[in-house]
């Protein structure tokens, strides 16, 4: 191999390593140099200044290594100088604030950042399993499928080796402790949403707002200006940056634009709704006073504007991967917007005109550029060319990067003469340097454009993706839709930003569009796979941060994997973080290339949201803790408060679980002594949050009598009944007492958990199955506060307390009727409603009061009761209480029992047809096998039954016998499902679901609860334990 | 997300409502031996347009019937329930304010 030389203008640099001396130029860039920021990285202190991001001060500090590649755990240096950065992911900040897999060249430097690198051990220079790359040959695409779930799988070796495997293609770690920061919500609607604000983006939202809407500009980075902050162009004779600064300033001025910068739209979303991150204070070491970290914005855009740019993309050749090969794009950046000359002796290979620019802007930092290695026999625009040549720097038409050399950085480049084919064609020859400018030319960035689900079209003459017909209410600008020169941007944003304000309803403003220079450009060659002559050792990375190679591509496409979409799983292609920004356009022209087919026709991924990265944090926003939910209180949970009951969530409710007498007194103990003081004598419980319906009109009874399956024209005006209701499918709905308050007045009542299900099933078929019906339902379930009295003594307190005749004569078991609490007592009168129903058991009522009375009620309730020792009575003892009386509950209404199967089939009325009476009739839903209510206690009169456990046979083995030898699993004959326990018989009892259980009272089986370690027998019962003939509630 | 025009609310974010499901089933008459089957489990999954229902819970707390092409997601009409057709054409969506309305 020959060594490609030219005779030297100047004295040549060394090719030194860069750590020894500072990257940063003497002057320049748009950094404030008076503003010096302290930062570390992996522990060393270094310093930056105001306007660096973490990636130019690393860089101007001579960092060149950044991080271990995902796979092989090669070392990485930094690739990019924006979102597209697949190399450089560091864990930011310490402690509760740490944060992995930020991307550095997306970091903007503070004072006292500190930043670590990721996937390494012990440390970044020295890493075990670097050795990965030893055995390289061995991990092809797909090797962990393979090798550990082929011949593996169905073991215990799988699990052992997804352990390691895990660890070793581990990204960064976070930590477990709390985020003590704050995360914030917004809200936004505009006529104009532009999306990007560099020179296209400004132009179109200058455009915009002329026209008077509401326009809304945001860009992900630290401000607006994109490229016009990496280049050196001007705009109508005025330099990039300073037009973009005035184009800020505008803008900022008018009241009918909002400015967002250092925010990201992640996701395009139906109907023209944008979600995007706005990083508030991730500029700041930790947040200002009341300040969030981040604030995710819902933007709802009549029109939008894309304007989201361009991706550089690479090319690939052998060892592209080492550090000091980089987009040529964004060497040119450092130099220009942070003063950072990333090498002293710089190659640069190109297919397209504008890795030119990086020669020409490099020369001028005082770089030595060696030369400009392009692919194309033509070359770059003939004034281009001259620009390169006046400066004494060589360029190499039709040739193509073979090899970066070099170990732990680039020290050369090999390249070849390649023919019209692209195949090789004469020697290698190598060029010293320490820096290799790569240009694949420029993708539009389409992520949002493809999330709309619009489909981006292949172009051959500018070989890259465009946007296809829009789906949505968009349009493109500048370098998304393919424009990239200066002017182009300008023109297109210009007209973008008039053609969405006019869309979206406002008149077209006279302004004319900003002006620059006309560039003229040659086309790009389509190569990105540059040639491997044989013996040419090294992988040619497609994707940096998978370690996708060509090898990887060309392996899946031997192995039939030519779908895009499976390529892409297959071999993890565009798969990291950074979702194949720089690796696409190469790894499908590779697939292409395989197939033997245009590239156009290999097709695109379907991008899908978030385009880079988004925090958990920002899509919690402020709803956690406390403020994930709301929280429904009742209007007696003040008093429960105060009396120090321990809580229980129902829904969205809390509900006292038990009232405990002192401290200490544990849960069972608290739920049996109330249970045992409500069935010796007096208690009262909080029952507001049963769900309460009112339902009105002529039509009313016939319409209960469709919902529920007994009954109800003939129930008689103050009077109440249980009612139970069916789906369509014959399964068990819901229950509840429905009372007829009047003629056409009726008050529902639901279970606490299906209250919001059965209103709005109650207007579906109202108003879509029978409009006809004259009924209107109201939701009164926080309207009224509902307390059950029970026990013995219930009717001698009550009788001190109401103005109703409570003997069994004038109100009897299920009567209902409106009384007044205190009548006559000035001041303390209340009206009320009271019931007499019982979950419990006991004789008891309960008692209806408008929702504002409903803490004095019940402190006259109280009151009332001290003569009888009353006590309240929480979730526990009334659940205990309902389980002795075999009252079915949630766990036994499970959407898979049948009311046949509860042991309420007498209540389906044969008379009349009833939602769900066709289907509850199918063969399989009448089986007598069926699991049936069973009662069960425990033989040994004392082990506790667990919810949820398995009942068996009471022989059955104590394990399934070995499958592969055509054993079967143990029989499950039913479950438990509802454990308590009864003070009057004073052993455990449990309900549960028992295969033809009713037939088998008596019977012995087994229960199995491994979960928590318990096995019984246990005997199955009828599902009453107390009280069976119901004296007590008729009492 | 999409939004909702609520023939009685206006025009609303998802958020709003939740989705009932399929809007061209007719429920069997009372008493009806068959068809029950068919209206509980059997559904189409067309591509295109289809009606559907949402309920506005936390709006007017009324069912809206949406035509909506279920592969773009445009809303191309709404009205009470019954009062959008399932035609299988797309109509543009000025065309189907007619078809938005009051319920009776
Ligand atoms: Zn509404």
């Amino acid at each position: 191999m020959s060594e490609y030389r030219k005779s030297p203008r100047s004295p040549l640099p060394s090719v030194a390593p860069p750590k020894s001396r500072p990257m940063r130029v003497a002057d320049g860039g748009r950094i404030d140099r008076t503003r010096r920021l302290s930062f570390t990285f992996d522990g060393v202190a270094m310093t930056g200044f105001e306007g660096d991001t973490l990636a130019s001060a690393l860089l101007a500090n001579g960092v060149d290594l950044v991080g271990r590649s995902f796979k092989y755990h090669r070392r990485r240096g930094i690739f990019s100088n924006g979102p597209e950065e697949p190399n450089a992911l560091v864990r930011l900040r310490v402690g509760a604030r740490m944060e992995p897999n930020t991307r550095a060249t997306m970091v903007p430097l503070y004072d006292g950042l500190v930043a670590e690198s990721q996937n390494r051990w012990p440390t970044l220079a020295h890493d075990i399993q670097a050795l990965n790359w030893l055995i390289a040959p061995w991990i092809p695409a797909g090797f962990y499928y393979k090798t550990f779930m082929g011949r593996a799988a169905n073991t215990r070796l799988w699990m052992w080796f997804e352990k390691s495997i895990r660890r070793a293609a581990g990204m960064g770690t976070g930590t477990h402790e709390a985020d003590p920061d704050d995360y914030d919500k917004m809200t936004a609607h505009c006529e104009v949403l532009v999306i990007g604000g560099g020179p296209s983006g400004l132009a179109a939202a200058r455009a915009a707002a002329a026209g008077g809407g509401r326009v809304v500009l945001v860009d992900e980075r630290e401000d607006f200006g994109g490229r016009l902050l990496m280049d050196r162009e001007t705009i109508d004779g005025e330099e990039g940056a300073a037009w973009a600064a005035r184009m800020r300033a505008e803008l900022a001025a008018l009241s009918n634009v909002r400015l967002l910068p250092r925010t990201t739209a992640f996701g395009y979303y139906d109907h023209n709704r944008i979600g995007c991150v706005e990083r508030v204070s991730d500029h700041l070491i930790e947040p200002e006073p009341h300040r969030p970290r981040q604030r995710l914005w819902s933007i709802r855009a009549a029109e939008v504007v894309l304007a989201t740019g361009a991706i550089e993309q690479p090319l690939a050749f052998a060892d592209n991967d080492l550090p000091g090969v980089m987009l040529a794009g964004a060497v040119r950046a450092y130099a220009n917007q942070y003063g950072v000359k990333v090498g002293e002796r710089i190659v640069i290979a190109t297919n397209n005109d504008d890795a030119y620019r990086t020669a020409c802007d490099l020369d001028d930092a005082g770089a030595w550029v060696e030369a400009v290695v392009d692919m194309r026999p033509k070359g770059a625009e003939p004034t281009l060319r001259a620009a390169i040549k006046e400066r004494g720097i060589d360029i190499l038409h039709g040739w193509a990067p073979v090899k970066a050399q070099g170990t732990k950085r680039v020290r050369g480049l090999a390249i070849l003469k390649i023919d019209e084919t692209g195949k090789p064609v004469g020697n290698q020859r190598a060029a010293s340097c320490d820096i290799v400018a790569i240009s694949g030319g420029w993708q539009p960035t389409l992520h949002l454009f493809s999330q709309t689900g619009a489909k981006a079209v292949w172009d051959d003459a500018k070989a890259c993706f465009l946007p296809g017909p829009p789906r949505q209410r968009e349009r493109s600008a500048g370098a998304c839709a393919g424009r990239f020169t200066l002017s182009e941007c300008l023109e297109g944003g210009h007209a973008a930003g008039l053609d969405a304000a006019e869309k979206a309803g406002a008149a077209r403003p006279t302004l004319a569009a900003p002006r620059a220079e006309v560039t003229p450009q040659n086309p790009p060659r389509a190569i990105w796979e540059c040639p491997k002559p044989v013996n040419t050792p090294g992988k040619r990375f497609v994707d940096l941060q998978d370690d996708v190679a060509v090898s990887d591509i060309q392996l899946a496409h031997r192995e039939g994997y030519v779908s895009v979409e499976h390529l892409k799983r297959y071999t993890t292609l565009g798969m990291g973080t950074d979702q194949g920004k720089t690796s696409n356009i190469a790894g499908f022209a590779v697939m292409a290339a395989a197939r033997g087919v245009e590239i156009g026709r290999t097709g695109t991924t379907t991008f899908r949201p978030p385009y880079t990265p988004v925090a958990l944090g920002a899509l919690a926003g402020p709803e956690v803790g406390e403020h994930y939910a709301p929280l429904r209180r009742t209007p007696m949970d003040s008093w429960h408060a105060e009396r120090g009951c321990t809580w229980i969530d129902a829904g969205l409710w809390r509900r006292p679980r038990t009232y405990p007498a002192h401290e200490g007194e544990g849960l069972f103990d608290a739920y049996i002594r109330e249970t045992k003081a409500v069935r010796g004598s007096l208690g009262l419980c909080d029952v507001t949050t049963l769900g309460k319906i009112d339902i009105q009109g002529p039509d009313a009874a016939e319409f209960l009598n469709r919902l529920y399956i007994n009954g109800w024209k003939t129930l008689p005006v103050g009077k109440a009944r249980y009612g139970l209701m069916l789906r369509e499918d014959g399964l068990v709905l819901d229950d509840g007492t429905t009372s007829r308050l009047g003629e056409t007045h009726f008050l529902m009542t639901t279970t606490t958990a299906n209250a919001v299900r059965i209103m709005a099933w109650i207007e579906y078929y109202l108003q879509v199955v029978w409009p006809d019906l004259r009924v209107k339902a109201t939701s009164v379930t926080e309207q009224w506060a509902a307390m059950a009295i029970a026990g013995p003594k219930a009717r001698e307190c009550l009788a001190t307390v109401v103005d109703r005749d409570l003997s069994n004569e004038a109100f009897p078991f299920m009567a209902c009727g409106p009384c007044v609490i205190d009548k006559g007592v000035a001041g303390a009168e209340i009206p009320a409603r009271l019931f007499r129903i019982s979950f419990s058991g006991e004789l008891a009522y309960e008692l209806n009061v408008p929702a504002d009375h409903g803490r004095a009620a019940w402190e006259r309730l109280m009151a009332a009761g001290a003569p009888f020792d009353i006590v309240p009575y929480g979730m526990e003892a009334l659940g205990n209480m309902r389980i002795e009386k075999g009252h079915v509950a949630g766990p036994e209404l499970d959407g898979r029992t049948t009311a046949e199967d509860l042991g309420l089939g007498r209540m389906m009325s044969s008379k009349k047809d009833f939602i769900g009476a066709q289907l509850a009739r199918r063969p399989d839903m009448t089986r007598p096998d069926r699991k049936q209510l069973v009662g069960l206690v425990p033989v040994d009169g004392k082990t506790r039954l667990g919810q949820g456990a398995q009942l068996v046979a009471a022989d059955a083995p104590a394990r399934a016998g070995s499958l592969a030898a055509g054993g079967a699993p143990v029989a499950m004959i039913g479950h438990v499902t509802s454990t308590g326990y009864s003070p009057e018989l004073d052993h455990p009892i449990a309900l549960g679901l028992v295969e033809n259980g009713r037939a088998r009272h008596e019977e012995v089986i087994a229960m199995r609860d491994p979960v928590r370690g318990r096995e019984t027998k246990v005997r199955i019962v009828a599902p009453v334990f107390v009280d069976p003939e119901g004296e007590r509630l008729h009492g | 997300m999409f939004r909702i025009e609520c023939p009685w609310c206006g025009t609303r974010d998802m958020v709003e409502f939740t989705y009932v499901g399929d809007g061209t089933l007719t429920r069997p008459a009372l008493g009806a031996r068959t068809g029950h089957f068919e209206h509980v489990y059997l559904r189409a999954n067309p591509k295109g347009t289809h009606v559907e229902l949402w309920h506005h819970v936390a709006g007017c707390r009324q069912h809206v019937a949406v035509k909506r092409d279920t592969l773009t997601h445009e809303i191309l009409a709404t009205g009470g329930p019954g009062e959008v057709t399932a035609a299988r054409d797309d109509v543009p969506k000025g065309a189907a304010k007619g078809e938005t309305g009051g319920m009776a």
